[in-house]
């Protein structure tokens, strides 16, 4: 390798280090890779703090919102409603933040950056399983911002700790899962506000049609059965039930199902896309 | 200069070595009913810079996107390096960089963040990732804004971070679309220095652009496309000389004495003269040199004094104009290609 001063001046340009690369690294692995770009997203809340200030304020108006303005007409008092509608919030916060993986690789295919991670010799669906690696982290943050929010307002979970955590880990995976519709989306549509608005309106239904903010045996007994097939409403029940101290064993295992069978179609779905649409 | 047999010997030795850099035939590309790409055929030799000319929306962007596994050819075949760029797309990427039309950096992050971000994805370990960013952003001085968010970069900085992007591992082959796009003249003559130093460190570059006095100054070869074909291919000289003659262009003192000055010099010369809005100017079509010079003669002679005269190769300009029927800067074409890809 010739040393940069020796070079520098036979390249008039300040090339000199640039152009001597030394030997190529090795490849990095799926999960390295995969890594990488999780680092991506989890430092761009350093510089988009947008996206860090809905994980953050989000939850903690509808907390309160919900609990001090509905409560009390909904469930009669606002502590008795907090009990019941905290998971629920719990839940709809982080299901909420799912789309803006859609918006983000939209974002990236329309600004060009795209273009670039397509040309690298990686594993192809790193860029996107990093993304939702990095999501991930935001979910959690968000989840814990209403947990303990709800502990201070006066929510006590009867399950123990492990009850909490499996619920946790269950919205979690749940979350992931569902993102693949969001980037199926992403990749479909032609900017990141068509994916954003999509979403909205595809999320909307599925939030208030469900057990999220009220008992579903107050509605009507159409919308009561179909909110009965809406898998928001099996995630909160499971919810409720694990931080209640039960544990809803044939919901957990309906809820993994339904999660392996949207990865299932959506993942290879976005993946398709991702290598042909653009 | 020197360096050239510095990082070949240290190039790998890879199992094809013989191919050339580039070797396409007959791709086309069509986004719906527009046909894109219509049959290009290239070939560019390993170590070449080679540039694509052409107007918006003559499938330069398309082509390069296919040479770089981004788009798949609707039929022809590619290889890059002896390596097919749909079935082994992923030993293409192996050895080629791409520096896009739109800076293909991310630009929420910081000029370090995506060079670390890059050499990562590379397989360097993170501080050797951090090292290698550190040293790209001195070459390609942009040591003072390496922590700031590349949104607030100038666009000759992003795209000096683009290009040390595709540099993280020194490609084989660079492709550069439309590398000077938008740029000032001086971050302009900063992008060439880049392209002629990577050139004589051994890197193959692939570039498209609009400007004709791009491509002459930097290509060893050119491809002139329009309308999605390859309608000329050649040294710059070549594709000068294919015109056919030189050039002679002059000015008179007079302009008064314009229609003398055409009547003699259509004579000594035997072809038209043409005349165009500038009231003192004549120009025609010469290949003789000595007969150039016999016309700045006999007009001295008749009295008919001269302000200006030049005799020379035709421009890319001309060039375009003769090969294309249409210039190559004014085109009516909506521009698709680039919106659907």
């Amino acid at each position: 390798m010739t040393t940069p001063s020796m070079a520098s001046q036979a390249v008039e340009t300040s090339l000199p280090s640039a152009l001597a690369p030394g030997d190529r690294p090795t490849r990095p692995s799926a999960l390295s890779a995969s890594l990488t770009f999780a680092w991506r997203a989890l430092r761009k809340m350093r510089y988009v703090p947008e996206q860090l200030f809905d994980a953050v304020f989000q939850p903690i108006v509808f907390t309160l919102l919900f609990t001090y303005l509905f409560g009390g007409a909904l469930a009669g008092s606002t502590g008795e409603y907090l009990q019941f509608v905290l998971p629920g919030i719990l839940v709809y916060t982080v299901v909420f933040m799912t789309m803006y993986t859609g918006v983000n690789l939209n974002t990236d295919i329309s600004r060009g950056v795209a273009d670039r991670f397509r040309s690298l010799p990686v594993w192809r669906p790193a860029v996107i399983v990093g993304a939702l690696i990095g999501d991930t982290v935001r979910y959690t943050l968000a989840s814990t911002i209403v947990l303990a929010l709800g502990l201070v307002l006066g929510y006590r979970p009867e399950g123990d700790v492990v009850g909490v955590l499996i619920s946790l880990a269950l919205v979690l995976a749940f979350s992931f899962s569902l993102s693949w519709i969001w980037t199926t989306l992403g990749l479909l549509m032609q900017t990141p506000n068509a994916v954003l608005w999509t979403s909205t309106l595809l999320m909307l239904p599925l939030a208030f049609a469900s057990n999220i903010f009220v008992d579903p045996a107050t509605m009507p007994s159409w919308l009561e059965t179909a909110v009965g097939y809406n898998p928001i409403t099996h995630l909160v029940s499971a919810v409720r039930d694990l931080m209640a101290g039960d544990m809803p064993g044939q919901s957990i295992a309906w809820l993994l199902g339904a999660s392996a069978a949207l990865v299932a179609v959506f993942a290879p779905l976005t993946m398709y896309l991702y290598e042909h649409r653009r | 200069m020197t360096r050239r047999s510095t990082v070949t010997t240290e190039r790998d030795p890879d199992t094809d070595t013989g191919s050339p850099a580039i070797e396409a035939r007959g791709l086309v590309r069509r986004f719906g009913d527009t046909v894109a790409v219509n049959g290009v055929d290239l070939e560019v030799a390993p170590g070449e810079i080679y540039g694509i000319l052409g107007p918006n929306g003559a499938g330069k962007t398309t082509t390069i996107r296919m040479l770089a596994t981004l788009l798949r050819p609707d039929a022809g075949e590619g290889r890059v390096f002896g390596h097919d760029i749909v079935q082994n797309a992923d030993a293409v990427r192996g050895r080629v960089s791409l520096t896009g039309q739109f800076a293909s950096v991310d630009e929420d992050l910081s000029g370090r963040d995506n060079l670390v971000l890059i050499a990562r994805l590379l397989g360097y370990a993170r501080g050797d990732a951090r090292r290698r960013a550190d040293v790209l952003l001195g070459d390609f001085g942009l040591a003072d804004a390496a922590s700031r968010q590349v949104k607030g970069y100038s666009g000759g900085m992003r795209r000096r971070l683009d290009i040390a992007a595709s540099m993280v591992v020194t490609p084989d082959l660079l492709f550069l679309d439309e590398p000077t796009t938008g740029l000032d003249p001086r971050s302009r003559n900063q992008v060439w220095d880049i392209v002629r130093a990577l050139a004589d460190a051994g890197t193959t570059v692939l570039l498209t652009t609009q400007y004709l006095d791009e491509a002459d100054q930097l290509a060893d070869r050119i491809a002139v496309i329009d309308r999605g074909r390859v309608i000329a291919e050649g040294t710059p000289g070549q594709l000068k000389s294919s015109v056919g003659a030189g050039a002679l262009h002059l000015r008179l003192r007079d302009p008064g004495q314009r229609e003398d000055a055409e009547r003699l010099l259509a004579g000594v010369l035997g072809v038209p003269m043409q005349t165009g809005s500038d009231p003192a100017a004549l120009s025609a079509r010469v290949s003789d040199p000595d007969l150039a010079a016999r016309a700045f003669a006999e007009l001295a002679g008749a009295g008919i004094p001269v302000s200006d005269f030049a005799y020379g190769q035709p421009s890319l300009d001309e060039v375009f104009l003769a090969l294309t029927g249409h210039p190559a800067e004014e085109t009516t074409d909506t521009d698709d290609e680039e919106q659907v890809a």
